[in-house]
């Protein structure tokens, strides 16, 4: 008796592709038969779809029609404006990148501040001044195209998020005229659908205000009144969410600090609730860009409103797969940045971690 | 002249409750307290669970309402004057049975916040006090951690510097080892003892009745909302007059 233990090798485990696809597409008879039929259909819809992309389809639409698609009626000689803005924002986006992944916490503030300064510009250099000089005016009622598309969301995104958080607070207000104020916007503003509120702003607007300025809002302002408004009741409810999960403790580990309430909800709720809101907040952002295609019902010109344009010609009858998929494929794109975006703001925010 | 000036400060007490009533709805939690603490005394509270011990050192520093009596915190008087409130608060530093860190800032941010954004301190200031302290309730290489990456003793640790960190001149303590695993006991009431014995004014809600005969300078029993006795720690513990305490007493010594 000499060996009391034996030495035990480790059970093989199934490796390699046979292994793989037995364990994940075949274990059992319905997960083999799921497999086969996914497998055919993806076959069949990716052959149509390829087999039409490459012979069917007539790209010269989109080839010819690119600008109009991306800027819409912004005055050709004039583009250079969008380009410089591109170019504004590509560099700060860099220099961001490069003060986060260094951790310069000293540069932080200054980044901030450059972000507010350069969108201004950016917002001063698109729409320009006066008729005589070097960036004549573009009047927004004549933004269209990919622009407008994206005008309207990061305009909605960007001030909704604000109202948002403004009205979440509101509703949780000690003062009954700003919680009832905000509660009664929030539900009345949930309880309709976007477009009502794009024909109320469209049409109704010049009921409430008078005429000398109504006159002067724009069509797109108005819309992006009524979307901001419509998008932070939705946000209000999400960041009221995230407030609601905060344990009364930290009030209370606030307060007993010295903290008062001001600095209790900015430095210690809020920033735990927009945390565990991110995931929220920034689906409502995605549906918000994606609901900008709504606009073409009170006759602005996005992409999509663009889109319709351009089939519409005698030239490009018979072309509306072609340029609806191209508009497919655009927000495509921009809704998974935004969602890539979210998700490493998270990674960075570590939530889910603490 | 010099003598009684000097004599009057020494002795003023820090803390007063002078019949001080709470409801909470139509159910009486403190019933008529009447309590003084002196300078640098360490009181211990113990009595059964729902007895009101927490809501009244909760009351203290406002974070629950009284609706009658007086309570004074080192001469200012606890009124709905927010700025009164706010001297008190600045007065007592708090810790609690779960801790309440924060759990988005660091250990050190959880200590700098308050005297950043209350004292207005430079950030520097705040940091180097702030190591300070957590050196001294022997965590310093903790600082750059998250609570949620921290033992309990260790969070309880970092709570203790944070409450500290106000430079207050009262500490309370709500049950501040009873969340907490056997083995890390000890090392948050070395922390308590240390204060207590540098001279600090305590009140601590505890069972731990090593830590009340070690150091406290009166035991209270604390009972339907009142103070049912209180006695030096050798009276209590073996002078008990009250039934009720003696009852507790054989309940909790022979745990
Ligand atoms: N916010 C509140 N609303 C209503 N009742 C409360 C509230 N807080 C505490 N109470 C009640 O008041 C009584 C006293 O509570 P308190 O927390 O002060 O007791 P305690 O002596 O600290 O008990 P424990 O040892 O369990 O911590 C309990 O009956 C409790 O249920
Ligand atoms: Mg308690």
């Amino acid at each position: 008796m000499t060996t009391a233990t034996e030495v035990m090798k480790p059970p093989r485990t199934e490796v390699g592709v046979l292994g793989w696809l037995k364990k994940n597409l075949f274990g059992t008879w319905y997960d083999a038969l799921l497999t086969v039929g996914s497998v055919a259909f993806i076959s069949v819809v990716l052959y149509g779809v390829t087999n039409w992309a490459l012979t069917g389809a007539k790209w010269g639409v989109v080839t010819t029609n690119i600008k109009v698609f991306m800027v819409g009626r912004y005055p050709y000689s004039e583009i250079w404006r969008i380009w410089a803005s591109i170019g504004l924002f590509a560099v700060m986006a860099a220099i961001t990148g490069v003060v986060w992944r260094l951790n310069i916490a000293r540069a932080r503030r200054a980044v901030t501040i450059s972000w507010i300064v350069v969108s201004l510009l950016t917002v001063v250099l698109l729409a320009g001044f006066g008729e005589n000089t070097p960036i004549p005016r573009v009047p927004l009622a004549i933004w269209s195209g990919l622009m407008l598309t994206l005008t309207l969301g990061i305009v909605g995104i960007v001030a909704s998020f604000p109202i948002g958080v403004l009205l979440a607070l509101g509703r949780r207000s000690n003062l009954p005229v700003i919680k009832v104020f905000s509660t009664m916007f929030i539900e009345i503003v949930r309880g309709v659908p976007l477009i009502t509120v794009l024909f109320i702003a469209m049409l109704m607007l010049p009921l409430f205000l008078p005429a000398s300025i109504s006159g002067r809002l724009s069509n797109v302002l108005r819309v992006m009144v009524g979307m901001t408004l419509f998008s932070a009741a939705y946000v209000a409810e999400n960041v009221r969410g995230g407030l609601q999960a905060i344990p009364k403790g930290q009030y209370e580990a606030g307060r007993a600090v010295g903290l008062n309430e001001a600095y209790v909800m900015a430095l210690i709720v809020l920033p735990q609730a927009l945390r565990a809101m991110i995931p929220a907040i920034v689906g409502q952002f995605i549906s918000l860009y994606k609901d900008t295609s709504l606009v073409v019902i009170v006759g602005l010109l996005d992409l999509l409103g663009i889109a319709k344009a351009v089939t519409g010609q005698t030239e490009w009858i018979g072309t509306q797969k072609e340029v609806f998929a191209f508009a497919g494929v655009i927000y495509f794109i921009t809704c998974s940045a935004l969602s890539y975006a979210s998700r490493r703001l998270e990674k960075q925010l570590g939530v889910g971690e603490r | 002249m010099e003598n009684e000036r000097s004599g009057a400060s020494e002795t003023r007490e820090m803390i007063i409750c002078r019949d001080v009533h709470k409801w909470f709805g139509d159910f009486h939690v403190l019933r008529g307290v009447n309590l003084t603490l002196r300078r640098g005394e360490v009181v211990v509270i113990c009595g059964p669970s729902g007895s009101g011990k927490s809501t009244l050192i909760r009351t203290i520093n406002r974070l629950e309402e009284h609706q009658k009596g007086d309570i004074f915190v080192d001469g200012i008087e606890l009124t709905h004057d927010i700025r009164n409130v706010h001297a008190i608060r600045q007065e007592i530093g708090m810790v609690f049975q779960h801790f309440n860190l924060f759990p988005h800032l660091t250990a050190i941010q959880n200590v700098t916040l308050a005297p950043i954004y209350v004292r207005r301190w430079s950030k520097d200031k705040a940091e180097e006090v702030a190591r300070q302290l957590l050196e001294r309730v022997g965590i310093p290489e903790q600082a750059e951690k998250y609570p949620g990456q921290l033992s309990g003793g260790q969070q309880q640790r970092v709570a203790i510097a944070r409450a500290l960190a106000m430079q207050p001149k009262i500490m309370f303590f709500d049950e501040p080892t009873s969340a907490l695993d056997p083995e890390m006991i000890k090392e948050v009431l070395d922390v308590m003892v240390e204060l207590a014995t540098g001279g600090m004014t305590m009140i601590v809600v505890t069972h731990e009745m090593g830590f009340a005969r070690e150091v406290s300078d009166r035991i209270i029993f604390f009972d339907e909302g009142n103070i049912v006795e209180e006695n030096p720690p050798d009276k209590f513990f073996s002078a008990a007059k009250e039934e009720r305490t003696k009852l507790f007493l054989s309940q909790i010594l022979h745990q």
